[in-house]
């Protein structure tokens, strides 16, 4: 290491700029492509759509089927999003006590573990014949993936603190709320956030698991519940909608969840620096 | 902050009776450590890795338990009724906080206390000044280089303006051009602030450039078993380290730790 390091300050510019723009342009250039050779290659082997649909076939569907793929979508969403705000709430709030005292976690971590370990799927039933309200159901299968990434990477990162910095805390006395708000805290963001990143999608995941196995019919349900019923009449141009839709929920979710992650370490944590060659 | 006590004003800032520093594991750090500081000194305690320089620091600051023996800091079991603005410590790494400015870091003692960002920056900014790191308030660790990052740490130790200093390894990492600036550093805030310094090193040359006493220290188990007075005026002649008194003060520091055992841990 050096004596004296200059604050950055990049004179390379333009270069960061043509390359931030290479990181959109390419992928989309990308994407445009395949969907272009998959439409050629339906056209020219006249593929049935009840097999493969053309991508043009499925934005149609798209457009016409939109409102009430939109509704199902808004159901989804708002399940997902649900789940996951509780499994942050959950998984943060029991962290915490589980890093408070090995005890608790002693005692009650491997019921975590068997809640993370047994295939939502296989739960689900049971769950819905518990729980009357459909919509709760759901929320608890969808939580219950979600929940545990959040919770394990809370108790890591709480643990995770600098010895030396937690004796320096000790040296000036400081109380367990400013341990926790200015050592504890910052010290597990990091863990939190891949966690974040994790339970975003895993949310989504469980939410459509769940109303697979649910089935359940009607208005107010979910994408998962247009798939089924889509492919229950053979409507395969639907079916792919709906799989859009549901793949672009997932891909909104995690976009907005490193967004964030950037936001919140970008400007310390060694996983969000940008360096400069 | 002192008690009204008879024998105050000649009472030794740091008083170590019979201290014993046995670990869970039976590894015995400090054997019968007696030892007594006067206000203002700049003490070094020297010697080879294990011989438990860092274990007795950490003991002074409250950080470790005594087994066994009585440690008084103003008078008071450390971790105790001592004040906790009172004693500055500065690690082996800088121990900065990551995601805080370089403000913050300096502002965290402070902060803790209970004052007020707006009532601190006056001083953070003033310690900053100190360390000559005033254009670096609003930078992060990461940004800065190994030697300005210990420059953080000293500053955040000093904040609260402490009477002790306590100093464990602090340069051992930097190359040798930093660590003779940062002893400079250290000396002229050792002397702006009237403080008392305990410095831990395993380098003969550091601890008799720094000091005006070091305490030799040997392993298995960690005991004293030199205290040597260096003479010498501060600050520092900027040729000091090729006088004849320097030179002879090392020839007798090093051969104190040699007396005791191989020389092969130590660092020259």
């Amino acid at each position: 290491m050096t004596t004296q390091t200059p604050i950055l300050n990049s004179s390379q510019n333009r270069r960061a700029r043509i390359e931030k723009r290479k990181a959109v342009i390419m992928p989309t250039l990308a994407i445009v492509l395949a969907l272009l050779v998959w439409e050629a290659l339906v056209r020219y082997y006249e593929v049935p759509h009840y097999l493969i649909p053309a991508p043009s076939l499925i934005a149609q569907t798209l457009i016409k089927d939109g409102p009430s793929l939109l509704n199902s979508m808004m159901f989804t969403v708002k399940l997902t999003l649900i789940s996951l705000a509780l499994a942050i709430i959950g998984g943060v709030l029991i962290g915490m006590v589980f890093a408070l005292s090995r005890t608790i976690e002693m005692s009650f971590f491997p019921f975590a573990v068997i809640l993370q370990v047994t295939p939502v799927v296989a739960i689900a039933p049971l769950i819905l014949i518990y729980v009357h309200d459909t919509f709760s159901a759901l929320l608890i299968c969808a939580w219950i993936v979600a929940f545990f990434p959040i919770l394990s990477n809370t108790v890591i990162g709480l643990r995770s603190a600098d010895h030396n910095l937690r004796d320096l805390f000790k040296l000036y006395r400081a109380t367990p709320l400013q341990r926790l708000r200015f050592l504890l805290a910052p010290s597990a963001l990091p863990y939190f956030m891949a966690a974040l990143k994790v339970a975003g999608g895993l949310a989504l995941i469980g939410a459509v698991v769940a109303e697979f196995v649910a089935g359940t019919a009607g208005q107010n349900t979910g994408l998962a519940s247009r798939i089924l019923e889509s492919s229950f009449r053979n409507e395969i141009p639907r079916m792919f909608a709906a799989l859009l839709l549901v793949s672009a929920l997932g891909i909104v979710i995690f976009l907005v969840t490193s967004w964030l992650s950037r936001r919140v370490l970008g400007h310390w944590h060694e996983s969000e620096i940008r360096r400069e060659s | 902050m002192t008690q009204a006590n008879a024998t105050a004003t000649s009472r030794p800032l740091i008083e170590i009776q019979n201290v014993y520093k046995q670990y869970n594991t039976g590894v015995i750090a400090v054997s019968d450590m007696s030892l007594d500081i006067k206000d203002g000194q700049f003490v070094s305690f020297l010697g080879p890795s294990g011989c438990g320089k860092s274990t007795a620091l950490r003991m002074i600051a409250g950080l470790a338990e005594v087994s066994a023996g009585k440690i008084l800091v103003n008078g008071h079991e450390p971790g105790n009724a001592a004040g906790p603005q009172d004693i500055g410590f500065v690690f082996q790494e800088p121990t900065l906080m990551p995601w805080a400015t370089v403000f913050d870091n300096v502002y965290l003692p402070l902060r803790l206390g209970g004052i007020s960002r707006k009532d601190a920056a006056p001083r953070v900014e003033e310690v900053l000044s100190q360390v000559g790191l005033s254009k670096f308030a609003d930078a992060y660790p990461r940004e800065l280089s190994g030697g300005m990052k210990m420059r953080v740490s000293i500053a955040r130790a000093v904040v609260t303006k402490p009477r002790l200093l306590l100093m464990d390894e602090p340069f051992a990492a930097l190359d040798e051009m930093t660590r003779f600036k940062l002893n400079n550093d250290v000396l002229r805030l050792w002397q702006e602030n009237g403080l008392t310094v305990i410095f831990v090193t395993h380098s003969v040359y550091e601890s008799v450039y720094l000091s005006n006493r070091v305490v030799v220290m040997a392993a298995r188990p960690g005991r004293v078993v030199a205290d040597i007075a260096i003479p010498g005026t501060y600050p520092r002649a900027e040729n000091f380290r090729t006088t004849p008194e320097y030179n002879d003060s090392c020839k007798m520091v090093a051969d104190a730790l040699n007396a005791t055992l191989g020389s092969d841990d130590i660092d020259h």
